[in-house]
């Protein structure tokens, strides 16, 4: 009986990472005591988000337990599917807010470009194991191709911030893969000449938050309100915040989108500097030991995906935080783990799974 | 492009370690590479959260109190609740003005989609009427689009009720209790008293050179006209405030602090409501004046403006048909007439001018004319009309005044320098302000050289002889206004000690609080006290045996009076036949009188428009005033004297 017990243990604890999962689950600990006080007080929505964990967990255990070798296998048609369900979106979409973002399939709602979060650096990472050994110019274009497609379709939906989100999970696959540090260089230098080309082609709510950014007391009660609020908020929560449910910006609704993208500033208004910097480091452990397993993983394939997956972690809890605190324009990235949302959140366990799957898989063999 | 550019470091690394077989190396190197690339990306992500953290601490340490500062001002608002504006009483304390709360249906225009709709929705709960949607209009063109605007005022408690339930389906519309104003007398002494109505333009601007702004913001109504407007400042009080917990869309989440309101200082007027009614009783249907003063101190017992108005109209903002109504009648029934009404005096200067002549020894009062019915101007042909054809004959002053011999002043105004009476006349008032604590009032026209050469330019306004004759039976350029003419009379009734009329008796209470406001000292006008004597002595003859005896037959009191007949229509030295002239262009009747006659206790000024003779439509109204305040005797209105043939028709 216990001999079955330590089994079944071993099978489900067998490819789970501890460190990850630890600071994982203190995240998402996090979130949920803080979705609490930003839903004034709705047990409705942190069981809710309590019920995607669940599910999370469970898919977050299935890919865990898929070896690398059988999602390079997939990695293809996968990606071929997300770029069809792109197109389908592009053709016969339902449009919410005057974006053309999802996909009607009966009992919900979908959103492919989710999909694509996860297809694309797959797509890209299987591309370059592929031809290991043999990479040349011609695959980082083929590569750009891969990225560019998917990147146009959901740029045009409109859907600004998550194409660039996409591009940026593509950069990483070829930065990691060995892409000329000229190359890099030149492309932002390239894009620093090109801004003032691109800035006429942007739509008019997209050029509003980029001058709001840059001063919104130009319109505090416009589109520079969000920024200003969460600013407020996090300014007034000095070193040791106001104390869990008491944050005044968050209960007298000051604060918009305080449970998805705004959430972090919930949190640093209730928890104050302290707080603050825990979430940063749970969030630097996480990356960390991320970063460990990538660089234990051994094949090519592994070794991107985990390492795209891994700055993918980063770039979110950056951006958002940033867009918190007022360094970056308001773009709608949720925090990892911490805002409202169940595809986030399953999508992230997914990556954390690969991360896991990655560790659990690797060869020791001497490299 | 070649692979070497693309994979620089690549051919860097290959030959130099040797080791194993190429396959290996290159894995070797391949993995070498990407540990670096991923120790970058570390490095990255190391420095990107440090500079995360860098603005944490800039946000939540440095600039800790600038936001926390912002976090306040957000959730807490300073909600203002307005005073209780001061009761208007007359002087023994009947309310004339008072503010009381009811409920107020309101509608932000600016939070409202489709605003018919909404109206249209609103009326299957509480009665709304075409009235209120046109009153909604106009104010929505008066004031910004995020103001708060009634649609209804006082409703009933069943509409507060039907309301509340429904709250829910529409938003920025709500329901407030505000205080109102009533004016429980309407149309009596609706000039006096005036009227508050919502704060405009104008009003924001002056409220902000007081100072005031701050102690306004929870105010929505000022005065604009009369005593509302003059002791705005008294009656309006002092704000109080509420700190609340608002939340992003304003609402209130619960009270931090409460500093109450300070109620306005009441006013007591110097007006006896009870006189106020007869007067204005007495006057009927007729348009006209009345201004009667205490002429020992300066109090206004009544002033009368007919028509008049109903102040309630305007207090929660008039609607345009109403406005309208009072803006276009030839009635002028909104114009202020005892201080906005300029009219030629006629005959009631005389007794000014003989006053005037005694004291610069122009005239004695047994020196004696002769009139012939009429005063030619040596070496001229035209010749100023007498009332009475053929003339009074021998006219020493006492007859001049109490028969109001025009030649007698034809005679007098010839051989008098327009600029030294000018300067007499000032004295009494005439041409200048009175001083009356209401606003609007005007100067008037006391000619003289000067007037005219400012008036009509060096050109064309050089004074002639004839002027001086005209101006000599207050006709010609002279104008003034029924409080000149009561303000005068009080003076002479007084012998020459003139007290500055004043509508305030009392302020919160206090009478010397009130004399401290109007400053009641007097100005003595240096006169002989025989020469006042002579003159009174002539007014008392006037209302005995004289022009006005018809009206003051029976009268249990002596008075002393004098008529006038002001000339709208210039018949060009054709005799005047009334019945002849149009209605609107007939001569306004004036009296002016005081009572009793040895003691005046009231002195009075009486314009009738359009009146014509002063004895026959004027002195009757004076009659019933001076019954009414001296006797308490009351009666139906006034009806004009059938004017009688012969000597008693002049004026």
């Amino acid at each position: 009986m216990g001999d079955f017990l330590s089994r079944g243990w071993e099978a489900l604890t067998r490819r789970i990472d501890t460190w990850l999962f630890v600071a994982a689950a203190a995240i998402v600990m996090v979130g949920l005591v803080t979705l609490y006080s930003a839903t004034d007080q709705s047990l409705a929505r942190v069981q809710s988000q309590a019920m995607s964990l669940g599910l999370a967990l469970v898919l977050m255990w299935i890919v865990a337990n898929i070896a690398p070798e059988k999602l390079a296998r997939i990695a293809l048609p996968l990606y071929l599917v997300a770029v069809a369900l792109l197109v389908a979106v592009a053709l016969a979409g339902t449009v919410v807010n005057g974006s053309r973002r999802w996909l009607d399939i009966g009992v919900a709602r979908f959103q492919p470009s989710e999909l694509m979060k996860i297809a694309l650096p797959l797509m890209l990472a299987w591309y370059f194991q592929r031809f290991e050994g043999r990479i040349g110019w011609r695959d980082f274009l083929l590569a750009t191709i891969l990225i560019v497609v998917p990147v146009y379709l959901i740029k045009r939906q409109p859907d600004l911030g998550t194409a660039m989100l996409i591009a940026a999970s593509g950069f990483y696959v070829l930065y990691l893969a060995g892409l000329s540090w000229k190359i890099i260089v030149g492309l932002m230098a390239l894009g620093a000449v090109a801004a003032p080309m691109i800035w006429p082609m942007l739509h008019d709510y997209q050029r509003e938050r980029v001058l709001t950014f840059l001063d919104p007391s130009l319109d505090p009660l416009g589109a520079g309100y969000h920024s200003m609020q969460a600013s407020i908020a996090l300014g007034s929560g000095g070193v040791v915040g106001k104390g869990w449910l008491n944050g005044t910006q968050a209960h007298l609704d000051f604060l918009p989108e305080r449970h998805t993208d705004f959430i972090f500033a919930v949190f640093g208004e209730e928890f104050g500097l302290v707080g603050n910097v825990i979430l940063v480091l749970l969030y630097m452990l996480l990356i960390g030991r991320a970063m460990v397993i990538t660089a234990n993983a051994s094949t090519l394939f592994a070794r991107l995906v985990a390492g795209t997956t891994t700055l993918m972690f980063f770039t979110y809890a950056f951006v958002n935080m940033a867009m918190v605190s007022g360094l970056m324009p308001v773009v709608g990235v949720p925090l990892p783990l911490v805002s409202y949302g169940g595809t986030a959140l399953i999508s992230l366990f997914i990556g954390l799974g690969i991360l896991m799957s990655v560790q659990a898989h690797r060869k020791l063999v001497a490299g | 492009m070649p692979r070497r550019f693309l994979f620089a470091s690549r051919r860097r690394f290959g030959g130099e370690r040797g080791l194993g077989s190429p396959e290996l190396r290159n894995r070797e190197r391949e993995l070498f590479l990407f540990k670096r690339r991923l120790t970058v990306a570390a490095a990255l992500a190391v420095v990107a959260f440090g500079g995360l953290v860098a603005r944490f601490v800039d946000l939540q340490v440095i600039q800790h109190s600038h936001y926390q500062t912002l976090a306040e001002t957000n959730r807490i608002a300073i909600v203002p609740v307005a005073p209780n504006r001061g009761v208007i009483t007359d002087r023994n304390g009947v309310v004339l003005a008072q503010s009381y709360s009811a409920y107020t249906l309101e509608i932000t225009p600016s939070r409202v989609q489709n605003l018919d709709a909404t109206i249209d929705a609103l009326a299957d709960l509480v009665d709304v009427r075409d009235r209120d949607r046109r009153r909604l209009r106009k104010l929505m063109e008066e004031s910004k689009n995020f103001e708060s605007l009634p649609l209804r005022t006082k409703l009933t408690d069943d509409e507060v009720a039907r309301f509340a339930a429904n709250r829910y389906r529409f938003p920025g519309v709500e329901i407030n209790a505000r205080l109102f104003r009533q004016y429980p007398y309407g149309e009596t002494a609706s000039h006096v008293v005036g009227y508050i109505g919502r704060i405009n333009d104008r009003d924001v601007e002056r409220i902000a050179d007081w100072n005031e702004t701050a102690n306004y913001k929870g105010t929505d109504t000022i005065g604009k006209v009369g005593i509302e407007l003059a002791y705005e400042r008294q009656l309006h009080g002092v704000t109080g405030n509420e700190e609340v917990e608002v939340d992003a869309s304003g609402r209130a989440v619960r009270t931090l602090s409460r500093r109450p309101p300070t109620s306005g200082q009441n006013i007591a007027l110097t007006i006896d409501i009870a006189l106020q009614q007869a007067a204005e009783e007495a006057f009927g249907d007729r348009r006209g004046a009345l201004v009667a003063i205490d002429p020992s101190n300066g109090e206004v017992l009544a002033m009368v403006s007919k028509p008049g108005y109903d102040p309630n109209l305007f207090v929660d903002g008039i609607d345009s048909a109403s406005w309208q109504e009072l803006n276009e009648s030839p009635d002028k029934p909104l114009l202020n007439r005892p201080l906005r009404g300029a009219y030629p005096p006629g005959s009631t200067i005389k007794p000014f001018l003989a006053l005037a002549a005694l004291e610069s020894g122009k005239r004695t009062a047994a020196q004696t004319i002769f009139d012939p019915g009429f005063y030619q101007i040596p070496g001229q042909s035209h010749r100023f009309r007498d009332d009475k054809p053929g003339g009074h004959g021998t006219v020493d002053m006492q007859k001049s005044i109490i028969q109001s011999c025009d030649t007698y002043y034809y005679m007098l105004g010839a051989e008098t320098d327009i600029d030294d009476t000018a300067r007499f006349l000032g004295q009494f008032g005439f041409g200048a302000r009175t001083g009356i604590d209401i606003d609007g009032e005007l100067s008037g026209i006391l000619p003289s050289r000067k007037w005219k050469r400012d008036r009509f330019g060096a050109q064309n306004g050089k004074w002639y002889l004839g002027d001086s004759v005209s101006a000599g039976i207050g006709q010609g350029y002279n104008a003034f206004t029924p409080m000149q003419l009561a303000h005068a009379i009080a003076a002479i009734a007084n012998d020459g000690v003139a007290y500055r009329p004043h509508l305030l008796h009392a302020i919160g209470g206090s009478v010397e609080a009130a004399a401290a406001i109007v400053d009641e000292q007097p100005t003595r006008i240096p006169l002989k006290p025989q020469n006042i004597a002579t003159i009174k002595a002539a007014l008392v003859g006037v209302n005995r045996e004289g022009t006005s005896r018809q009206a003051f037959v029976g009268a249990t009191y002596t008075s002393a009076g004098k008529t006038g007949t002001a000339q709208v229509f210039s018949l060009k030295g054709e005799k005047y036949q009334e019945k002849n002239v149009n209605e609107r262009l007939r001569d306004h009747a004036w009296f002016i009188a005081y009572a009793p006659a040895d003691k005046p206790r009231i002195a009075l000024a009486v314009l009738v428009e359009n009146g014509g003779f002063g004895a026959a439509a004027a002195a009757p109204i004076a009659r019933r005033v001076l019954d009414y305040y001296l006797t308490g005797a009351k009666a139906a209105p006034a009806s004009d004297i059938e004017s009688t043939s012969g000597d008693d028709e002049s004026d």
